[in-house]
């Protein structure tokens, strides 16, 4: 069935869930750019840079808010059903996905900061940056698919958390080996595996979104590896 | 729209509510309809049910069964045909002197609209409550107690008293009434009425209700008295309901139909239709898009 959110009698309600729809896309590049600057503050140990992403942090948390407060309302004032139904819940679990990525973010940053005044780690800046592209392009292919509801980009890009995961437990391996060679790191290389785990958690996060997108256009919840229900329709 | 034809092979089963809908083996091809329009041992069945209005075809080839303790609810927009299907249930419809109904239509297997058919007794086992209520102009006792004489289920005093009481609980009026029995049931308020009217339905202990929009002319407190009621009655009764309020119908309902110019487009589970229709003119229909 095609999705069109703009065909309703009501054009108010056409426009609260465009409304709600862009407001979700809006905080989702704002995350998305957090990522990317915490973890540019970390490899150049750019404090200025990290302290700018704590400070955005609290603007997110709020949109976070503020999408709730107007999916309440959509729902209290609409009582949706169906595809309209599964857009709001959509936007509910996406923001909450998207506020716990701001999150990892802010985590990346102070670990940036704690790097600036301990010196900067031996290792790990490679691993960093290689897991951090990949998230970010999931964060960004995840918040596509979204847009123009894709469930085949979508289904794709949850695939690639499990590259994610792998490089995860490689960069782990080789970051445990390193401290156990240089007992005198471990303090530093600590902060840089935090940054890794955050990193890994943002790829759960982008994977979530995905999962979201086969909801909201399929109405199969595939969630904790059901995806049994997508081949059930 | 999807044509399917159920049988052994792709029928699938689905669990609504208390109602058994494992593999429906029938040849009948259900023109049109999506989703799950039969289901094994009906209470009530209609098949391939064509309705005109003198040259007007009103219902179009509508097949659908009513599962035992289900309350099946039909939506659509107005002159969908649902009042006119859920009428031709207990020949509401014949009195209508232009209108002809075509189709297999039975209860517990019997023709509803057989030669020998009694429509009398019909109307007993088949019962309906209308829009808005229509107490008789008589006293609340005897607004209950009516269908039983007439039908001679009860004669003597202490009988019809009793069926009056039980009915009455039944219906959630009981305490509210019965310290005036004798009072017009007019007098009371517009959600009182409508079980009294209830009431009156089931004195008669009939196995189906049929309701049209029963809760169209009550404010929202007499809405969700009605609906408490419903889902009480299911226990006991086989339930039909019209209705113009998809809440209603998604709180009721365990099945849910939805009729577009006098096609039932499709039949599936409440929580499926509400959450995830199968066909477009559903979806178009319950979230108020341009159908």
């Amino acid at each position: 069935m095609e999705m069109h959110f703009d065909q309703h009698i009501s054009r108010q309600f056409n426009e609260d869930l465009e409304s709600l729809k862009s407001e979700m896309l809006e905080m989702g590049g704002m995350v998305t750019r957090q990522v990317a600057e915490a973890v540019e503050s970390l490899a150049n140990a750019d404090s200025e840079l990290a302290e700018k992403v704590l400070r955005v942090e609290k603007e997110i948390d709020k949109r976070e808010m503020d999408l709730d407060e107007h999916a309440t309302l959509i729902i209290a004032k609409r009582q949706p059903a169906a595809s309209d139904l599964r857009m709001v819940m959509s936007v509910i679990r996406i923001a909450r996905d998207l506020e716990r990525v701001g999150d990892e973010a802010a985590k990346i940053a102070k670990m940036a900061i704690a790097l600036t005044e301990e010196g900067t780690a031996p290792r790990g800046y490679t691993e960093i940056r290689h897991i951090a592209n990949a998230v970010r392009k999931m964060l960004n292919d995840a918040l596509d698919a979204y847009t123009r509801f894709d469930v085949k980009a979508a289904l794709d890009t949850l695939a690639e958390d499990e590259q994610v995961d792998m490089d995860y437990r490689s960069a782990l391996r080789e970051m445990i080996t390193f401290m156990m060679e240089d007992p005198r790191s471990i303090s530093r290389v600590m902060n840089v595996l935090w940054s890794l785990r955050s990193l890994e958690r943002i790829g759960d996060h982008a994977k979530n979104i995905c999962e979201q997108v086969v909801y909201l256009v399929e109405g199969a919840d595939i969630r904790h590896g059901h995806e049994e229900n997508l081949r059930k329709l | 729209m999807n044509t399917m034809i159920l049988d052994a092979g792709n029928a699938a089963p689905a669990a609504t509510g208390q109602v058994e809908q494992d593999t429906v083996e029938t040849n009948i091809k259900v023109s049109e309809t999506v989703g799950q329009p039969l289901c094994k041992d009906a209470k009530l069945s209609m098949r391939n049910v064509n309705v005109f209005y003198g040259e007007t075809q009103a219902i179009h080839d509508v097949s659908l069964d009513i599962g035992r303790n289900e309350v099946v609810a039909m939506i659509g927009p107005s002159g969908c045909g649902k009042s006119t299907f859920l009428r031709c249930i207990n020949r509401m419809n014949d009195t209508i002197e232009s209108c002809r109904v075509e189709g297999d239509l039975t209860l517990d297997g019997e023709p509803i609209y057989g030669p020998k058919v009694d429509v009398v007794p019909l109307r007993a086992r088949v019962g309906m409550v209308f829009q808005k209520p229509n107490p008789f102009p008589k006293t609340i006792y005897e607004n209950v107690a009516y269908g039983p004489k007439i039908h001679g289920i009860a004669s003597r005093r202490a009988e019809l008293d009793e069926i009056v009481e039980n009915s009455l609980r039944r219906a959630g009026l009981w305490d509210e009434v019965k310290d005036r029995l004798d009072k017009p049931g007019t007098g009371l308020s517009g959600g009182q009425q409508q079980r009294l009217c209830i009431a009156r339905a089931i004195a008669v202990s009939p196995e189906v209700i049929l309701m049209d929009e029963p809760c169209s002319a009550l404010d929202p407190i007499a809405t969700a008295r009605i609906e408490e009621l419903i889902d009480e009655l299911r226990k006991n009764y086989t339930i039909a309901i019209v209705t113009h309020s998809m809440q209603q119908a998604a709180r009721v309902s365990q099945r849910t139909a939805y009729f577009h110019l006098g096609h039932l487009v499709e039949v599936n589970d409440t929580e499926t239709v509400f959450t995830n229709p199968q066909h477009e003119l559903t979806e178009a229909y319950i979230t108020g898009r341009f159908g």
